[in-house]
């Protein structure tokens, strides 16, 4: 079943330099396995095609059901640098979370988390 | 000491203006740290401090050590922060003036300086610290004559020792975020600076604070609508153990929300990898952060390790890199998407037909992709649609240039437009950034303490 991450995940993102960084953490400990299977570091680089001009890296805290990505040279430069509206990335969060995810039809989805 | 309450007051320069008062006259609390550089406000204060020498710190602390003075003498609570910027002896003596003028004495400052190295870069040099660009390996000889700032990121250790030596109210320079929090820890528990794991949960909930109410139901993503009174939102509380057994929380009767949820998207804002999260105090592994409730918006925090500090600091430069301008129109129904777009097609034609030459020309259209870009579903049809256009270049006539082709859209243009209010455009510097490293032996953080 094809579902929206947004619907079992949320983000947050910010910059360091022309780096984004996006945090993204399961809604419950169950969908964890999810994220580490569906969002591979090749899989989201290729989402933000025409956003993020440089490589991909994941990190997992399986603490805290979370996944961190760095998107590096995704934000048209940088600080002062960037001519963007959203120099700092603060809604690639969002952005992520316009991935579609593959995920059992067994699977309970939560409350929140509609459009 | 069994816990101390450490509260955030300012997240960054231009945060709520209310939330120190708020932390001061809401509930119990110990420390009130407040940050308020970020890596571009260090060039501007220098600019403000070539303009005037009594300039370059964060000014916003005065009116507010005004208000908030009197307070903490009553109720005790000492004040961390790096208002400082590039001149924290000016900024001490600013509250020395406040405090003498509303009658409060004694009081004692202690003063972190050694951080700014704007005046040392050539000595430094000669000394073979190159402090190449750490990213792209650049020689810093490249762009020495277009430095701004240059300040070293200093961690805890000197602010404890201010405290140590009675200071009331610590100011510094530039200094790790999570050193503000992380310091009184260090100076009321007594921990060893070779004490990893403790240092290392100082800094995580140095971490979870230094963003202020991102940490306390603010920018909170998992469930908006959930978060009550966002209005009188609360800021965030670290109730500290001497064993580093953190608890955030934040005052009752205020707005917000602490959970696990807010928590956690606070510990993955701006980090890289979670297991080495580096400063100059301890290396954090935040892959060992245990979450736990506690009562209602009380998260605890335990079982962080930490390893051994690096023997360098960060250094952040920044240095002028030319000019940018921005100009928006706004486009009404019908047709405003394709008319925004006809209208930056014309004006880069006639940017071109001008012979101007820049570095990057950009185009947005806010209301359909400026946040997502080719993500975003173009809409069928929209009420109204922003044309946001920047340039940037390294000639500021070329970029004064274009200021002077964004009014003439309006009559010789696509029908429809409006919002042009502000006037032409005006150039504004580039502030580019160059992070380096620099061994810890080459200098050494200097505690000034004064009393009135």
């Amino acid at each position: 079943m094809k579902v929206l991450l947004l619907r079992i995940a949320h983000a947050r993102s910010g910059d360091k330099g022309d780096t984004a960084n996006v945090g993204v953490i399961a809604r419950r400990e169950e969908y964890y396995p999810f994220l580490r299977t569906e969002l591979t570091a090749e899989r989201v680089k290729a989402h933000f095609a025409g956003i993020v001009e440089g490589p991909v890296e994941r990190f997992e805290l399986p603490n805290l059901w979370a996944l961190n990505f760095l998107l590096h040279d995704a934000l048209g430069g940088g600080g002062t640098l960037s001519l963007k509206n959203d120099a700092q990335g603060k809604t690639l969060s969002s952005a992520m979370l316009r991935m579609e995810v593959d995920i059992p039809p067994t699977i309970i989805l939560p409350d929140e988390g509609h459009v | 000491m069994d816990c101390i309450r450490i509260a955030s007051g300012q997240g960054f320069w231009g945060d709520l203006l209310t939330a120190p008062v708020d932390q001061l006259t809401k509930g119990p609390i110990d420390y009130l740290v407040m940050d308020y550089l970020a890596e571009v406000t260090m060039s501007i204060l220098q600019k403000q401090k070539k303009k005037d020498p009594a300039l370059g710190y964060a000014r916003d602390l005065i009116p507010l050590m005004e208000q908030i003075l009197p307070l903490l003498s009553a109720r005790n609570v000492k004040v961390v922060t790096n208002a400082g910027g590039v001149n924290p002896l000016a900024c001490r003596d600013a509250i020395f003036d406040v405090a003498r003028r509303i009658g409060i004495s004694p009081l004692k400052i202690g003063v972190v300086r050694g951080d700014d190295i704007l005046g040392q870069l050539e000595e430094l040099a000669l000394a073979g610290v190159l402090l190449d660009n750490m990213e792209t390996g650049d020689k810093l000889a490249t762009v020495i004559d277009r430095v701004s700032s240059a300040n070293v990121y200093f961690g805890a250790a000197p602010i404890a020792e201010a405290l140590a030596r009675g200071a009331d109210i610590v100011i510094t320079g530039r200094t790790t975020d999570t050193g503000l929090t992380l310091a009184p820890m260090i100076h009321e528990f007594g921990w060893r600076s070779d004490e990893w794991d403790k240092l290392a949960a100082g800094t995580v909930a140095g971490h979870v604070l230094e963003c202020g109410g991102q940490a306390s139901g603010g920018n909170f993503a998992a469930d908006w609508r959930a978060v009550p009174d966002l209005a009188h939102i609360g800021f965030p509380i670290a109730e500290a153990s001497p064993d580093g057994s953190v608890v955030i929380t934040k005052h009752k009767g205020t707005g917000g929300l602490v959970s696990q949820q807010t928590i956690k998207e606070q510990l993955l804002y701006e980090i890289g990898d979670p297991t080495t999260y580096i400063t100059p105090d301890c290396i954090a592994d935040f892959t060992t952060i245990r979450l736990a409730d506690d009562g209602p918006d009380r998260v605890r925090l335990s079982g962080i390790k930490g390893r051994p500090a690096t023997d360098s600091y960060k250094v952040s430069m920044s240095y002028l890199d030319g000019y940018t301008a921005h100009a928006t129109l706004t486009y009404a129904w019908p047709d405003a998407v394709e008319k925004a777009e006809a209208a930056d097609r014309i004006l880069r034609t006639r940017l071109a037909d001008l012979g101007l030459r820049f570095d990057e020309i950009r185009t947005e259209l806010l209301g359909v992709n400026s946040c997502h870009g080719p993500l975003a579903p173009r809409p069928d049809i929209v009420g109204e649609v922003v044309l946001r256009i920047g340039v940037r270049g390294r000639e500021k006539g070329a970029v004064e240039r274009f200021g002077k082709e964004i009014a003439p859209l309006i009559l010789t243009g696509p029908p429809g437009v409006t919002g042009f209010a502000g006037g032409r455009p005006k150039p504004s510097e580039v502030v580019a950034y160059w992070p380096a490293l620099i061994p810890k032996s080459a200098l050494r953080p200097n505690v000034i303490m004064e009393e009135q």
